[in-house]
C-alpha cells in the first residue's frame, strides 16, 4: 500500500445531495471521492480524492506532464467530479493537481481563503459559462462564375492574351490570397457581432489562446477562442444569437460549446488571465 | 476522438464527450491557483517544455494575429 495524498478538486457550500451526488463518481486515480468541511460555524467543503504520494510528488508530477495519455486521464476525472457537483450547486473549480498531504491541510486552506471563496461563490451564483469559437475555412474562390481555375491551366474564359502557365498561377494565387483576406475580414466581422452579444448579455468574458496544434481538432483555423458566462435566464438567447452571428459569412464557423462550470470566471473581473491573445 | 473508457456512472452532463483541447483551456488556466503542499504547481509549470507543446505553441511568445494573413511567396501587386 502506497502513501497517499489528497487532491482537491473543488469548492463548494454545503449542500444536500451532495454526498449523493458523488457516488458511483471515480476521481484521479480511480479512487471516490468525499467531502471535506472547513468545520463548525462554516458552509465551506472542498472535494477531495485520496491520490499515491509518489505520482505527486513534485519530480514525478513533472514526468507525468509530459505524458498525454496521463494528463487526459487526470484532466476528464477532474472534470467528471466537478460536473458532479455542477448539477447540484456553485462550483468553484480548483486548477488541476492541487494537492495537499492530509484533510488538516485542506481545512486550513479553506479557513485561510473562507471570505475569498465565499465572495467567489456568491458572484458566480447561478452562472454557468459557455465557450464561443470561431473559425475561418477559406472557401474555394467563388467570385467568378465557373469553376476556379486550378494553377497551370488556363482557363478558357480568360479574355487575357498572355496565359502562359505562370501568368495563370499567380493569378490563381491572388484569387486564392483574397478569398482568403475576405475569410479574415468576415471573421472578425463575427467576432465582432459576437462580442457585442457578449456586452448586451453576458456578465463576464474571458479569452483563451486561439487553438493550435495536434489537439486542436475543429476543422479550420482557430482564430478567437473565448469564455463568456451567463445566468441561466440569458442561455438560451445567447446561444442562439451567436451561432446565428455567422449567417451571411461564408468561410466563417462559430462553435458554442458548453455548459461548463466557470472555470475562466474564477479570478475576479478585471484580473487578467496572463497568457491569452489580444484582440486585434 | 477515440474510445475511453468512461468511469462507471456520472454521464457527463452536457456533451457526451468534451474536447480534450476545451477541457485542457480551461483546467489549465483557469481554476483557482492554491499553493498546495507539493512544492510545483501547475501554475509553476514552463508549458514550453512539457508534452502541451502539442497544443500550445508557447505561453510567452505572442502568437501572431490571426487577422493578419501570412504574405504569399509571390506578394504581386
Amino acid at each position: 500500500m502506497t502513501e497517499s495524498v489528497f487532491y482537491a478538486y473543488a469548492v463548494v457550500r454545503n449542500a444536500a445531495g451532495l454526498d449523493t451526488a458523488l457516488e458511483g463518481v471515480v476521481g484521479v486515480a480511480g479512487a471516490p471521492v468525499h467531502m471535506v468541511s472547513e468545520g463548525p460555524g462554516s458552509d465551506l467543503t472542498a472535494a477531495v480524492s485520496p491520490v499515491p504520494a509518489e505520482e505527486f510528488q513534485e519530480r514525478a508530477l513533472r514526468r507525468h506532464l509530459e505524458d498525454l495519455d496521463w494528463l487526459e486521464a487526470v484532466a476528464r476525472a477532474h472534470h467528471s467530479v466537478i460536473e458532479a457537483l455542477a448539477a447540484h450547486t456553485t462550483v468553484l473549480p480548483l486548477r488541476l493537481a492541487t494537492v495537499y498531504l492530509d484533510d488538516g491541510r485542506i481545512r486550513a486552506m479553506l479557513h485561510e481563503d473562507a471570505e475569498l471563496f465565499s465572495q467567489t461563490l456568491q458572484r458566480l451564483a447561478g452562472q454557468l459559462e459557455w465557450g464561443v469559437k470561431i473559425y475561418v475555412e477559406p472557401q474555394p474562390d467563388t467570385r467568378r462564375p465557373g469553376p476556379a481555375s486550378a494553377a497551370g491551366s488556363a482557363s478558357a474564359a480568360d479574355t487575357t492574351a498572355d496565359t502562359g502557365p505562370g501568368r495563370a498561377y499567380l493569378r490563381a494565387r491572388r484569387a486564392q490570397r483574397h478569398s482568403r483576406e475576405e475569410c479574415y475580414e468576415a471573421a472578425r466581422e463575427a467576432a465582432e457581432r459576437v462580442e457585442s452579444i457578449g456586452r448586451a448579455m453576458a456578465t463576464d468574458h474571458a479569452r483563451h489562446r486561439v487553438q493550435q496544434g495536434e489537439l486542436a481538432t475543429g476543422a479550420g483555423e482557430n482564430v478567437v477562442n473565448d469564455a463568456y458566462l451567463l445566468t441561466h435566464e440569458a442561455t438560451a438567447e445567447f446561444r442562439k444569437r451567436v451561432l446565428d452571428a455567422a449567417h451571411g459569412l461564408p468561410g466563417v464557423r462559430i462553435d458554442v460549446t458548453g455548459p461548463w462550470a466557470p472555470y475562466s470566471f474564477v479570478a475576479p473581473p478585471g484580473t487578467e488571465d496572463p497568457a491569452t491573445d489580444r484582440p486585434p | 476522438m477515440n474510445d475511453t473508457q468512461r468511469p462507471s456512472g456520472a454521464e457527463p452532463l452536457a456533451q457526451s464527450q468534451v474536447a480534450l483541447i476545451d477541457l485542457l483551456d480551461r483546467l489549465l488556466s483557469g481554476g483557482v491557483v492554491l499553493t498546495g503542499d507539493v512544492v510545483l504547481s501547475i501554475a509553476d509549470i514552463d508549458l514550453v517544455r512539457i508534452s502541451l507543446r502539442a497544443l500550445i505553441v508557447s505561453v510567452s511568445a505572442r502568437n501572431p494575429s490571426p487577422w493578419q494573413t501570412p504574405a504569399l511567396p509571390e506578394d504581386a501587386p
